[in-house]
């Protein structure tokens, strides 16, 4: 091979070479695998008002999917009942799933509405800032999650948390909290309890997809979230919600 | 410079270089020897994010279900449980899919569905809802309401629907062309509740003769004096007002 030939060769190799592994480089990362990417994606939930009943068969989805114990006082989710009286004051209890009987009728009622509640999975969550060992820490996708096999079960993130939405499992001895299913969303399913939700109060959703349930519920209602003024920045919006609600 | 270096006393120098040596031992051990899986927190998220993903579905979701049953699921789509998963009713099936052999626990009767349809004065107005205790009380719902296709029950509009004996021998006799209400009182909630809310019965003898009493003007029945006529009694004890006839 004399010089001029390796001069030509040369630059005929350089750049197609480069070409070449580009378009390699394509067809690997085009097909994915379906491979889930936690930066794709930022979870939230949409909590309608105006739509739940109370019926409880969220809480009860919750501790199915979850191992949740059965004892009434541990709840991932759980649904308050506001009563407010003509008289101003207001009642707030947490219901358990109604039975054959009718709850009992109040007199002098000026509005009467249930509250779905769970972890508002914040993006500046007070409980991730307490933690002594870093146990609990917020997702790429935004959604908080405790380490059970680091948490000490010190109880500090559950006095933390302005929302009341953690509590210490009994068996494991560990702070647990609703993780929206982290292993059903990942794989590109609901929530249990915006699975069984019958009414379609609750709305689950990708913020970063414009396309999601949640941004067009986002968009369509007007929007409050819980304790605005802590700074939390939670991510469960509610629509056609109470200012008595706290 | 030299000078203050002197005036320090021997024992602190020792002292100054010991704690050299540990602390360059901690810096060298911390960021040289251990290996960074052990320090950085991505690595025990991670572990976490795993543990997490690994978890057991026990939901298997609200489209699975038609692939089977796609009867159901065809019915239920147009019908007012359109918003209603299968699972929200039968229970978890993910482990129905993988062995259809378990079956999903279904929760029926009266007990489940009163969960949503039980009156609640929290509830959004219009959500339909009944009183357990007076609705059909020990009737299971599924007697009336289909629930894969809830439509509100027809409640009879026709008497006869319920008490055809004695629409068939009313409507050979004298008083077919008398509806029911002209003597009956039916309240609304008797169609609804029939047994707790019942209808009234004409009870005085003037009631009949306004009709069949000699100073009645109705030409076509017949004509008693009220006065003489039967005194003791009540018309219906000797008269059966479905079919009357002349004793």
């Amino acid at each position: 091979m004399n010089r001029r030939k390796f001069i030509k060769n040369a630059i005929l190799f350089f750049p197609a070479a480069g070409v070449f592994r580009h378009l390699l480089k394509d067809a690997q990362a085009k097909p994915g695998n379906g491979k889930y990417d936690p930066a794709n994606h930022l979870y939230g939930m949409g909590v309608d008002i105006g739509k739940c009943i109370g019926c409880g068969l969220c809480i009860e989805a919750c501790k199915k999917e979850n191992n949740v114990p059965k004892e009434p006082f541990f709840c991932r989710t759980w649904v308050e009942r506001y009563v407010i009286k003509r008289d101003g004051s207001v009642t707030v209890a947490s219901i358990e799933a109604q039975k054959e009987k009718p709850r009992a009728e109040e007199t002098d009622v000026l509005r009467s509405f249930f509250v779905p509640k769970l972890c508002n999975q914040c993006d500046n969550p007070p409980c991730v800032q307490v933690c002594p060992v870093g146990a609990t820490f917020a997702t790429e996708d935004g959604v908080v999650l405790v380490d059970s096999k680091r948490c000490i079960g010190c109880r500090y993130c559950i006095q933390a948390c302005p929302y009341g939405a953690r509590y210490l499992h009994p068996e494991t001895r560990t702070a647990d909290k609703c993780t929206f299913c982290y292993h059903r969303i990942v794989k590109g399913m609901l929530p249990a309890c915006v699975e069984v939700c019958p009414t379609q109060a609750r709305i689950f959703g990708d913020l970063k997809s414009m396309a999601s349930r949640l941004v067009r519920f986002t968009r369509i209602n007007k929007i409050h979230v819980l304790k605005p003024h802590l700074n939390t920045e939670p991510k469960v919006y509610y629509a056609e919600l109470d200012g008595e609600v706290r | 410079m030299k000078d203050m270096l002197k005036r320090i006393p021997e024992q602190i120098k020792r002292l100054a270089v010991v704690i050299a040596v540990i602390i360059t031992g901690v810096v060298t051990v911390r960021y040289f020897i251990l290996p960074s899986s052990l320090t950085d927190g991505r690595f025990h998220r991670q572990s976490t994010v795993e543990r997490e993903t690994a978890k057991n579905i026990v939901f298997a979701g609200a489209t699975i279900c038609g692939n089977c049953h796609g009867d159901k699921a065809e019915k239920k789509k147009a019908g007012y449980h359109k918003t209603v998963n299968c699972e929200t009713c039968h229970g978890p099936a993910q482990s129905h899919i993988e062995n259809p052999a378990n079956k999903p626990a279904m929760s029926g009767g009266r007990d489940f569905c009163v969960f949503c349809h039980a009156y609640d004065q929290s509830r959004p107005t219009g959500f339909p809802q009944i009183n357990p205790v007076l609705h059909n009380p020990l009737k299971a719902c599924i007697t009336c309401h289909n629930p894969h296709d809830p439509v509100p029950s027809q409640t009879p509009r026709e008497c006869s629907a319920c008490h055809a004996q004695i629409a068939s021998i009313k409507t050979v006799s004298p008083h077919a062309l008398i509806g029911c209400t002209s003597c009956h009182n039916v309240p609304e909630k008797h169609k609804v509740s029939p047994r707790s809310v019942r209808p009234t019965k004409p009870d005085t003898r003037e009631f009949c003769g306004k009709c069949h009493r000699k100073e009645s003007d109705r030409k076509d029945a017949p004509k008693i004096d009220l006065a003489t006529h039967g005194e003791r009694f009540l018309c219906w004890e000797c008269h059966y007002p479905h079919r009357p006839e002349r004793m």
